[in-house]
């Protein structure tokens, strides 16, 4: 089933194990969201469980605080990644420090999903990659799924979480399809986790960028490259275990993202992966990333996205040391 | 920019505006407060008392904070004097199953929903950043104050739409009905937050009084700039019953609250109230008002002081010169209790930072706890 699928499922689980699950957001009732990730579960659950809000994205976001102060488990749909800022304010000083704030007695269960990043061909403000804003914030949690199974679960897991969630949908891979295994226990919510094997170099990303990781891994390998490939998954706590036991095996890494390459996820890994494994690598940990310019219009994504040759660039760089 | 002229704001004068007793402590109800009578003539002369003894004592305990700032014993401190009567008189409307959400001068609130004043000092101080549990019952249902302004106006919203939801207002049975209360400045009422908290107020018909209190200042900045309109057309704007009401009366401010919370917890949806209201102090102790207001509107103020006119009402009601006397009593008794408890606060453990960012564990949280316990150890024995 596709990732959009494998989320409706997921939110219909989570909302039938529990009636403190709400989803609220622009569209998402009658309509089932401007990517359908909702469909269908205004009519099943009701109005008052699937809420059509107003148009007002910080009053999505702070009335969904205070439903988690009642007892509610918010799930809040951002209706694309450029618009999330509005509601800015209420994520970080808010959303993100209440539990601080009130020394661990009111817990702050909301969950953001946030479809974001490029490959469709829009128009502004419709293809960002907000992630670092939110990974930099202290009490917030930040992952994004990349395949139909880890979209169906972790949806489920965030949802769990007694901390507030952004959960990134990577909005390119809606309609890619995968086996979604509905009995198998789920892979922890903050779990990196290897998804091709390799020798020579680590390749590492999250989102839609591991889709393009594994093409690039196909394509070196028909040149004799071996590439290994991790999926972060999780922005927010990193988990760098598997991370760094590639890294130890492989002595390379290449991390890839559309996002601008100027203090982002990619600069915190390689800096990291720098310090805990230096004596085991053979190059500079290489990042691939979007430019550090605004998301350019549709026309040019082709080049400010990292593709296969981009990343197969540095594998050849990190190669050459 | 300052506007070219002042606006036409309602003054307590204005026939409007609801005032049930006069700046010389009479009681004679404004045009539009004859409604609010009964709720005035539902009070025995112990309410009333303890309405004064309200403002009394945290007016001291406000002085009190003021003088432990100048000390260097708080970081900060906004005082409340001034305000008194609309607080006490909106506290005191609330039953104990309303929540009531203040932003940071709401001192008089916590203080009567039971929160103990040292927390707010600790705040202040530097020692939290919240400090109390509002689901504590001790605490009254008050929720912790927020710095960011206007924000706390969705927090209440979106708990009073859980309200509906839950069937916990509009059931019929005052005793169980819930509402909400969400206080704010005028300064705060420009923030997009408050409009927005109206949308989703109005649209999902919350338990909810919205209450600004206007003391037309926010810092430097007077009321003419927040709005060029009365700030009370705001709600009835949005679809919310709204009334302006003198906020330095504390019978006024007591009856329109307590009517307005009725209607929100019968499912009325929600109310507004302006209160009109001076804040006679500085805005915080790092403020100094004589560079931006004159001396003629202070003084014009402190004629309608709200303490002077309820003792002025209750002398006329007989109350008793020993009646006075205790609540000067208690007043002091308050204020040194807050002196002897702060400058008792200790200090606070770098452990604190980490606790509680997040409610389940986080590697990177723990990662840096151990990290800064390994390097304090470093340092045992010697003085850093
Ligand atoms: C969003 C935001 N902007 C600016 C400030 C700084 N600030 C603190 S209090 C204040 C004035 C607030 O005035 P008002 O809402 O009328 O409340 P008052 O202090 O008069 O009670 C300002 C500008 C803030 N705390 N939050």
């Amino acid at each position: 089933m596709p990732i959009a699928k494998a989320l409706n499922a997921g939110l219909r689980a989570a909302m039938s194990a529990s009636d403190r699950v709400l989803l609220m957001g622009e569209d998402i009732g009658r309509l089932g969201g401007v990517f359908r990730v909702t469909e269908g579960l205004q009519a099943e659950f009701g109005e008052r469980r699937v809420l059509d809000t107003p148009l007002a994205e910080s009053g999505i976001v702070g009335t969904a605080i205070g439903l988690a102060m009642g007892g509610f488990r918010p799930v809040i749909e951002i209706q694309f990644d450029g618009f999330v800022f509005p509601a800015f304010d209420q994520i970080t000083t808010q959303l993100a420090k209440i539990t601080n704030r009130h020394e661990g007695a009111v817990q702050m269960p909301v969950v953001i999903r946030i479809p974001y990043g490029g490959h469709i061909g829009a128009v502004e403000h419709h293809q960002e990659s907000p992630e670092t804003y939110f990974a930099h914030t202290p009490g917030l949690r930040v992952v994004s799924p990349s395949t139909p199974n880890d979209a169906y679960w972790m949806i489920q897991e965030a949802i769990e979480s007694p901390d507030p969630v952004v959960f990134l949908e990577p909005k390119a891979r809606y309609w890619q399809k995968g086996e979604v295994d509905l009995t198998a226990p789920a892979v922890p919510l903050h779990a990196s986790r290897v998804v091709r094997r390799g020798t020579d170099v680590t390749l590492v990303g999250h989102g839609a960028m591991v889709t393009t990781l594994l093409q690039a891994a196909a394509l070196a390998e028909s040149e004799g490259t071996s590439c290994e490939v991790v999926d972060v998954r999780s922005l927010s706590p990193v988990d760098y275990g598997p991370l760094l036991d590639s890294v130890r095996r492989t002595g390379r890494m290449v991390y890839a993202q559309e996002a601008p390459g100027f203090v982002s996820l990619g600069s915190e890994i390689a800096a990291t992966v720098t310090e805990k494994a230096f004596y085991a690598l053979e190059a500079p940990v290489l990042r691939v990333s979007g430019f550090d310019t605004p998301f350019p219009a549709a026309k040019l994504e082709g080049v400010y996205l990292p593709d296969p040759d981009r990343i197969l660039e540095a594998v050849d760089r990190a190669l050459a040391y | 920019m300052t506007p070219p002229e002042a606006p036409a704001h309602g003054t307590s004068e204005h026939p409007d505006v609801v005032r049930l007793l006069d700046a010389d402590g009479s009681l004679s109800p404004s045009a539009a407060a004859e409604a609010y009578l009964p709720y005035i003539e539902a009070l025995d002369d112990a309410d009333l008392k303890t309405f004064y003894r309200d403002m009394a004592v945290i007016r001291a305990f406000d002085q009190q904070a003021t003088h432990l700032q100048r000390q260097g014993q708080l970081a900060l401190w906004p005082p409340s004097f001034g305000q008194e009567a609309a607080q006490v008189g909106s506290a005191r409307a609330a039953r104990a199953q309303d929540h009531l959400f203040p932003s940071y001068r709401e001192h008089a609130v916590c203080r009567i929903r039971g929160v103990d004043p040292v927390d707010i000092i600790r705040l202040m101080r530097g020692l939290t950043h919240g400090g109390w549990d509002p689901a504590d019952p001790k605490n009254g249902n008050t929720h912790i104050y927020t710095l960011v302004l206007g924000a706390q106006a969705l927090h209440a919203t979106g708990l009073a739409m859980g309200m509906v939801f839950d069937g916990r207002s509009g059931t019929g049975d005052p005793d169980r009905d819930a509402a909400v209360i969400v206080y704010y400045g005028d300064g705060a009422s420009s923030q997009g937050d408050v409009h927005e908290a109206m949308v989703f107020a109005a649209s999902y018909r919350t338990p909810e009084v919205f209450f600004l209190q206007n003391n037309h200042w926010a810092i430097s900045v007077p009321v003419a700039t927040q709005s060029r309109a009365p700030l009370v057309q705001r709600g009835t704007g949005y679809g919310i019953p709204s009334v302006q009401v003198d906020g330095n009366d504390v019978l006024a401010s007591y009856a329109v609250t307590r009517r307005a919370l009725d209607e929100a917890r019968g499912g009325d949806g929600p109310r507004a109230i302006e209160a009109l209201t001076y804040r006679m102090g500085a805005h915080t102790t790092s403020d100094d008002p004589t560079k931006y207001r004159t001396s003629d509107e202070e003084q014009s103020w402190a004629r309608r002081d709200p303490i002077a006119r309820m003792r002025a009402y209750l002398e006329g009601r007989g109350a008793s010169a020993a009646f006075f006397a205790d609540v000067e009593a208690e007043s002091r008794a308050v204020a040194d209790d807050a002196r002897v408890r702060t400058n008792a606060l200790g200090g606070i453990d770098a452990e604190a930072m980490f606790a509680h960012v997040y409610s389940a564990p986080h590697p990177l949280i723990d990662e840096q706890r151990a990290w800064l316990a390994a390097y304090e150890a470093t340092f045992e024995g010697e003085t850093r």
